[in-house]
């Protein structure tokens, strides 16, 4: 059965490019646009791993790493933080709060990116 | 009665982290005394103390008791006057400071969203995955995903120049050899290199001491250097250069307690009259830009600011149609 992405991410154009990617790659991917619905859609479809931006709408990323680690459904999903913030702060912030991977997404090509996410679900980054 | 209460522990919240000084200074990004609730502070003490010098001075030399009064009043309001107007200066100054900062933060996320967006599906255009490309239509794709990489690149060193100007480039300390370093990053631009037909000789003294600061920036540094000197050569349009032996020599060794790295090629030089700006921001020397129209004119400032606030030193020396060799040194680690 293939595996499950969910990508947290506010940006439909990102959704889309990294979506048509990762399907072609023959996972399944569910899309959020902010992070309530992400979290909701966690708990319901209990993906294999969890994209999430951090910059989004209503509630912060952060905010939305914290809850998905303290919540018993979702806390051993491994979450990939895919964003542009590239601050060392906000990197040590997310690995502290449980995320498996930072990605700065203007740090790397498409390609670099779909090969660290294949990595990770399939288990060898973890 | 629970409102009253809801509203005196809002006023005493509101209060307490009116006070806390360190909190309210960290916000602007400043040392605490350049704070302008701090100057606030110390200028009232300035001005308790003032008075009752003036006071006890006064009583000893003026009898009556009116005219001391008048004279503290007048002396405590016009430092308080002073006050007033240096504080809400620096005020002004750390809030512009603040705002640039938040701005700059905000406006290279904002602009690196949509590059970052294009860029990829530049890429996925390319793959092929969402139908054939045709040759002519590759060639195009390529130019406009290194015209998206070169606006990336821009975003991100202005972003760094902001963090530098700011004193808020974060250095993560540790103790590594600059052997190793070099010669990581140099067998990654080996391919490069090679491809302009450019031959990196090194030269690396074996278990030379530590140094210690963030490897991370210093790679930067380097990898500026590298790049420049590499682009530099392939700029040679002399026909006696163009025959020269196409070489970049990388030495690092040590000397007294520093670790120096240089890079020698044997490119088009810098012209002694732009020798002198090569560090400003911004600055491109006229035979660079004749070449290459692109280029920020950032890479040496931000070289510059990452060596020197690693406690090092950088510089250079270069004569116009000869090649330059660029230098650093760091100090040795104390551990």
């Amino acid at each position: 059965m293939p595996k499950t992405i969910l990508f947290i991410e506010d940006e439909s154009a990102m959704q889309k490019t990294v979506g048509a990617i990762i399907q072609k790659e023959g996972y399944n991917m569910i899309s959020a646009l902010d992070g309530d619905l992400g979290i909701k859609l966690a708990k319901e479809m209990r993906p294999d791993l969890i994209l999430l931006d951090l910059v989004l709408p209503k509630r912060d990323g952060f905010d939305v790493l914290r809850s998905l680690k303290q919540e018993e459904q979702t806390k051993s999903i491994p979450i990939i933080v895919l964003t542009n913030l590239g601050e060392m702060e906000n990197i040590d912030k997310a690995i502290e709060l449980g995320a498996t991977t930072y990605l700065v997404k203007s740090d790397y090509s498409l390609k670099e990116i779909i090969e660290k996410i294949k990595k990770t679900v399939d288990g060898s980054l973890i | 009665m629970r409102f009253l209460k809801k509203m005196k522990n809002n006023l005493f919240s509101s209060f307490s982290q009116r006070i806390n000084i360190i909190e309210q200074c960290k916000k602007y990004g400043i040392p605490v005394w350049q704070c302008p609730q701090f100057l606030f502070l110390l200028m009232g003490c300035v001005i308790i103390v003032t008075s009752v010098t003036i006071y006890l001075i006064g009583s000893h030399y003026i009898e009556d008791p009116e005219v001391i009064v008048l004279l503290v009043l007048f002396l405590a309001t016009f430092l308080l006057a002073m006050a007033f107007v240096i504080v809400h200066s620096f005020e002004k100054l750390a809030e512009t400071n603040r705002l640039k900062s938040e701005f700059v933060s905000i406006v290279s996320h904002q602009i690196r969203s949509p590059l970052t967006n294009l860029k990829w599906i530049v890429e996925l255009l390319m793959s092929g995955i969402l139908g054939k490309i045709e040759e002519k239509q590759t060639e195009y794709f390529k130019i406009l995903k290194e015209n998206l990489e070169r606006m990336q690149e821009l975003v991100s060193e202005l972003l760094t120049v902001s963090r530098i100007e700011a004193t808020k480039l974060v250095f993560k300390k540790e103790e590594f050899s600059m052997e190793n370093l070099v010669r990581d990053l140099v067998a990654e631009f080996k391919p490069i290199a090679k491809s302009s037909n450019i031959k990196i000789n090194m030269d690396l003294e074996k278990n030379a001491p530590k140094v210690f600061t963030d490897p991370f920036q210093i790679l930067q540094v380097i990898e500026n250097l590298l790049y420049n000197a590499i682009r530099y050569m392939n700029f040679a349009t002399d026909p006696v250069q163009k025959d020269k032996e196409r070489e970049i020599n990388i030495k690092v060794y040590h000397k007294n307690s520093n670790i120096i790295f240089e890079i020698m090629d044997n490119g088009i030089g810098i012209p002694k009259e732009d020798q002198k700006y090569i560090f400003q921001k911004f600055f491109r020397a006229d035979n660079v830009r004749r070449y290459q129209t692109n280029g920020s004119g950032l890479g040496l400032y931000i070289s510059k600011s990452i060596i020197e606030r690693s406690g090092g030193k950088i510089g250079f020396e270069s004569r116009e149609g000869v090649g330059t060799t660029f230098w650093f040194k760091l100090p040795i680690s104390p551990k």
